[in-house]
């Protein structure tokens, strides 16, 4: 049945539990919420957040300068909202004119008054029982006209009423049953949404959707893994393998509304040992320049070829010109889970190599071709099936999927990194089974020798290529996305000890720093209404943050222990 | 019904292709018989096997990482796969080294359990031999399955619930549901 479902469309709302009704009588800034046309999504106002990273280049930046290294110890709570739910709290509160949009886990999503904190309407798509979410969250909504997007985990892509929160339409994206699930935020652009899904460990063919804004109606999908005969395809083996070949999207894509190309990240292959599917296997672990008129891949740049490390290189290139050797190159600057940094260039199609180098300890590298940037790889530090190989970063990589930002003004990049952390990963022969595991391997986490720390920040010129400060947390992780704001400051939070905290944009100063109900993996964001900037996030500690505290823990017992679960959105301003 | 004859039925259906030639309605019924959580009396197969041969202890080695099975209806011969939730995994003990709570449900020292995490609900698929314990690779939870899977480290919540066994003819058979709601809460 749900494979019949698949691509379909209904206009029908098909969710057994009808969403709540709004408060009687509406309020009036649902009565007033304005509609976001293209123009603001290209070029939003100051005070709002329309999108996971504000901005179509994925900086996460904020131009408000009310907040400065000179007030911000005065920064106070003004409202905080329970979420009701436990586990990850990844989503950026979403906001526009004054209204915020909130997803959290359980499938559900929230609008709020922003000023006051007052509940404006809650939705939430009950799941089947057995449905596969392997990650159970997600990482916000996106706006336009008068409709909020949203993923729902089941691989459905619901149509909200922002006024009501009322379902407007519903699209199957994919088969839930077959191992995909959704936790991305949507990309509006060029009147269509734009959904990837999850399910990587699990055997999916990764793709990229889009859907007509307005009738959900399906555009095109190009799926990450080319078919037989497909551009691509030749890196793949004769067999079946691309099929089950992986390559998922679970982390928004950046878009050039210049040329219409969005930068969408892919993930590991499927199964996790390359060595049963030789080849270099484009295009997992790649980010894929993807026209949203047609859907056609106009170019990629592959990380690194052949995965067999679980790096996911989902998280997508910031677009970003910089410059080098005097000259500015209209680029794309890209963390990567592989534990390199990458500069490339941006064009109306091919991506080219410009510089990588690591930001964190890497030894599978041996280095990188001058002219494509494509690693050599030490064959001792590759994994395999029945071949044990340990390896720099973990398979957690050096940075996961939590955005970076980069300000205009200090020309920096800020990176949640984790320092110190290894891993080794021994693969086994796996039979492939629609929707269970298909990994085939078994991973290990190793703390560097002698480490001092772990999480941290860092801080790198993007016109250098040099590093300008790091702030390390000591024997905590760190899964926190970046903010940054016109006033000079970086906010960010990620570490075991709950706290959200505020730098120096400039130096890396700690400024200010305050404990909230939860870890803090949820991306922060910052708006303005009737004149005064607030900074919002959620707290709320769970997915794979918890699951690199638990494994820690295991290995050094007591070191690094539980944090307390339950979601919250936090709103801050200076009083 | 014996065991043996119950068996033939079994592979008499496979050789006709029951289950294909029927009306809607019964498919709807063999639908819901397939999603329903194992009951008394259903059989144990392994995880992938065509031939559907039912499970006996000595498939079972001792100390070796868990299999993965099915349950098939003692009723209609439908095999229990249309729901995830109804993955089991086997494990045998010396039936000595097992909790008093374990033995009971034990038979010959085989046990089972839900292969869904009780956590985020992935398949718990991992063996760590050195600890005994099972093990989810998705977020680290672990369980020891001499001790009614009880959490040893991780995030899942509570144990994963055991499903009773029984063995009647020689083979492995589900003596009592789940001891617990199986899955986890993704909402």
């Amino acid at each position: 049945m749900a494979t019949a479902m698949l691509g379909t469309w209904t206009a029908i709302v098909v969710a057994s539990q009808p969403p709540q009704p709004p408060p009687t009588p509406v309020p009036a800034i649902l009565t007033n919420y304005p509609s976001i046309a293209a123009v603001h999504l290209a070029k939003p106002d100051d005070g709002d957040w329309p999108m996971v990273r504000r901005t179509y280049d994925g900086w996460g930046y904020s131009p408000l300068d009310q907040i400065t290294p000179a007030n911000v110890a005065r920064l106070r709570p003004v409202w905080v909202f329970s979420t009701g739910v436990t586990n990850g709290h990844e989503a950026a509160p979403i906001v526009n004119k004054g209204v915020m949009f909130v997803a959290t886990p359980g499938n559900q999503v929230i609008a709020l008054d922003a000023k006051r904190g007052t509940l404006l309407w809650r939705y939430r798509r009950p799941l089947p029982e057995d449905v596969i979410f392997l990650h159970p969250t997600s990482r916000g909504v996106a706006l336009f006209g008068d409709t909020v997007f949203f993923a729902s985990g089941d691989a459905v892509l619901v149509a909200l009423d922002a006024r009501t929160g009322k379902e407007t339409w519903t699209t199957t994206v994919a088969d839930n049953k077959s191992g995909y699930y959704m936790s991305v935020a949507p990309l509006v652009a060029d009147g269509k949404v734009m959904v990837g899904a999850s399910g990587g460990e699990l055997g999916v063919r990764g793709f990229v959707a889009a859907f007509d804004v307005v009738s959900g109606r399906e555009v095109w999908r190009t799926y990450t893994v080319p078919a037989p005969g497909e551009p691509g395809s030749e890196t793949w083996p004769k067999g079946d393998q691309w099929k089950t070949g992986g390559g998922s999207v679970w982390v928004t894509g950046n878009y050039d509304p210049a040329t219409n190309l969005a930068f969408w990240g892919t993930g590991n292959g499927g199964p996790w040992m390359g060595d049963q599917r030789p080849g270099d296997n484009l295009y997992t672990s790649s980010t894929v320049a993807i026209d949203v008129a047609s859907g056609k891949i106009k170019g990629h740049h592959q990380y690194h070829p052949n995965d067999s490390w679980d790096w996911d290189e989902v998280s997508p290139p910031i677009l970003v010109d910089f410059v080098r050797e005097g000259k500015t190159i209209k680029g794309l600057i890209d963390v990567a889970r592989d534990g390199y940094l990458w500069f490339l260039e941006r064009t109306d199609g091919r991506i080219n190599f410009v510089e990588g180098k690591p930001y964190v300890k890497h030894n599978v590298f041996t280095s990188l071709d001058p002219r494509s940037g494509r690693p050599n790889v030490d064959p001792a530090r590759q994994p395999g099936t029945d071949k044990n190989a340990e390896f720099c970063p973990s398979h957690w990589g050096g940075k996961n999927w939590p955005p970076i930002a980069f300000s205009p003004k200090t020309r920096l990049i800020y990176i949640p990194a984790n320092e110190n952390l290894c891993g080794s990963i021994i693969g086994r022969k796996v039979e492939y089974s629609a929707g269970r595991g298909f990994t085939g391997a078994t991973s290990n986490l190793i703390v560097a020798p002698n480490a001092d720390h772990i999480g941290e920040v860092q801080a790198w010129n993007v016109d250098t290529g040099m590093r300008a400060w790091t702030h390390t947390f000591g024997m905590s992780i760190n899964w926190g996305p970046m903010l940054a704001t016109g006033g000079g400051l970086v906010f960010t939070g990620g570490t075991q000890d709950r706290l959200f905290r505020a730098f120096d944009a400039a130096t890396g100063q700690l400024l200010w720093e305050f404990p909230t109900n939860s870890g803090i993996t949820g991306q922060p964001v910052s708006f303005s209404v009737d004149g005064t900037q607030y900074i919002a996030v959620q707290s709320g500690w769970g997915i794979d943050a918890r699951a690199m505290q638990a494994r820690l823990n295991r290995l050094m017992p007591g070191d690094f222990p539980d944090v307390p679960e339950g979601g919250a959105i936090w709103v801050f301003a200076v009083r | 019904m014996t065991m043996s004859s119950r068996r033939a039925l079994l592979k008499a259906g496979l050789t006709l292709g029951l289950g294909w030639r029927v009306t809607p309605v019964l498919a709807a019924d063999q639908e819901d018989s397939a999603s329903a959580r194992p009951k008394e009396g259903d059989l144990l197969i392994r995880l992938g096997d065509a031939t559907r041969t039912p499970l006996t202890p000595d498939d079972i080695r001792i100390g070796a990482a868990q299999t993965m099975a099915w349950t098939v209806d003692a009723g209609d011969h439908l095999v229990r796969n249309a729901s995830r939730l109804n993955q089991i995994m086997l494990l045998r003990f010396d039936p000595a080294g097992l909790s008093a709570e374990t033995r009971a449900r034990a038979a010959d020292g085989v046990v089972a359990y839900t292969a869904i995490c009780t956590h985020n609900g992935c398949d718990v698929q991992d063996w760590l031999p050195e600890s005994n314990a099972v093990y989810c690779a998705c977020h680290e939870s672990s369980f020891d399955p001499r001790d009614g899977a009880k959490v040893v480290d991780g995030p899942a919540p509570r144990p994963l619930p055991a499903l009773p066994l029984k063995v009647v003819d020689g083979k492995l058979v589900v003596a009592k549901p789940f001891t617990a709601r199986v899955g986890f809460e993704p909402s």
